[in-house]
């Protein structure tokens, strides 16, 4: 791959890296990552794919930017309240580095779409904020089996995994088998979370996955790591591949996409999209 | 035996706001009892009715998930710490 003199300039603290080169750059400039969720965890993770030269990012979310966004989803800014989130998170890569092909879906991810909308990708970005999607990603990216990134937060503590299913190793459901039933998780008026968590969770998924397009260092797959903001500790457990889980154990039952069904507070009202 | 047990955020409700416990037992139920003795309420949030762990709670050993150990029945030596953790979903909230 021939780099333009600006690439070459753009790209240098990577390229000086030993251990990216002019090789991994050029692996970063053909990677192709999806971003489910240009929210608290995608912001941050869409911001430094985008100045790594990752040359295509795909980023699905139906929701419009909204005021209580902006405490956290710093892809974003005031003046494009009320505008999808997909082209806000467009028009900020593009005058971040116009390398990147940024390929917007403006709307949900269903049974009927994700599997053929990540198809293309190399890696797969899980920031979403609900278990029904969550569930649904890890099924998907099974299935097509494709490396998932995956990040979570609430409040004050972050989680973030690997699952790369085509090299047999655990997926989401090794770990936790199924979503919580309704009403078990604390209602979304309890919720909250602190901004700047949702910055050092998105930028560690951001880091597994540039590790994942060099094919550098080791990844977190087959561990969980966990983040707490107020200990400011880290730690890691393992993950292991259940050999009874219902999706890649030996007599798998799930064969097809399963949609859950979403927790009340989950529904959000589109009001914000109609202003 | 004391083993220190580490709440994850949602349960500190149940535990006047602490992050870490100490608690009593010989195995991993009895640890669950000896919690639910101190905080009650804190064992239907990470069982099941029949006393199985929930689906979407995980506890840990050290590093390890005590699914792929002995379960509830999962011995304790002196110094082993467990920590209960809960599948999160928020990210774009």
């Amino acid at each position: 791959m021939d780099f333009t003199e600006e690439q070459i300039e753009r790209y240098s603290r990577h390229i000086i890296l030993p251990e990216v080169g002019g090789k991994g750059q050029a692996k970063l400039l053909k990677g192709r990552v999806f971003v489910l969720g240009a929210g608290g965890l995608g912001s941050p993770s869409l911001l430094y794919l985008a100045a790594a030269g990752v040359g295509t990012i795909g980023i699905a979310d139906g929701d419009c930017v909204d005021l209580s966004n902006l405490q956290r989803q710093v892809i974003h800014n005031t003046e494009r309240i009320g505008k999808p989130k997909v082209l806000s998170a467009k028009e900020t890569i593009n005058a971040l580095n116009p390398d990147v092909n940024v390929v917007a879906h403006h709307g949900r991810l269903t049974v009927d779409n994700i599997r053929e909308i990540i198809r293309d990708y190399d890696v797969v970005l899980d920031g979403s904020d609900n278990f029904p999607t969550r569930f649904l990603m890890n099924d998907a990216a099974f299935f097509e089996q494709k490396t998932l990134v995956s990040g979570s937060m609430f409040r004050f503590d972050g989680q973030v995994a690997v699952f790369k299913p085509a090299k047999g190793l655990p997926c989401y459901r090794c770990l936790y088998p199924e979503p919580p039933p309704k009403g078990l998780v604390p209602s979304c008026q309890e919720a909250g979370v602190l901004g700047a968590l949702a910055g050092v969770i998105g930028v560690l998924q951001a880091v597994e996955t540039v590790k994942e397009i060099l094919g550098i260092g080791d990844s977190l797959a087959g561990h969980l790591l966990i983040f707490d903001a107020l200990k400011m500790a880290f730690r890691k457990v393992k993950v292991r591949k259940d050999p009874e889980c219902a999706l890649c154990g030996e007599n798998a039952t799930i064969k097809e996409l399963v949609q859950y069904e979403e927790q009340a507070c989950e529904l959000r009202a589109p009001s914000a999209c109609e202003r | 035996m004391a083993i220190k047990v580490r709440i994850p955020t949602p349960l500190r409700k149940l535990t006047n706001g602490s992050d870490e416990v100490s608690a009593e037992g010989r195995n991993i139920s009895e640890i669950i009892e000896n919690l639910e003795s101190n905080f009650p309420g804190l064992k239907e949030r990470i069982c099941e009715a029949d006393g199985k762990l929930r689906r979407f709670v995980n506890i840990y050993l050290n590093d390890e998930d005590i699914r792929f150990k002995k379960n509830l029945e999962t011995e304790l030596n002196e110094n082993d710490e467990l920590s209960i953790i809960p599948a999160i979903a928020g990210g774009a909230f």
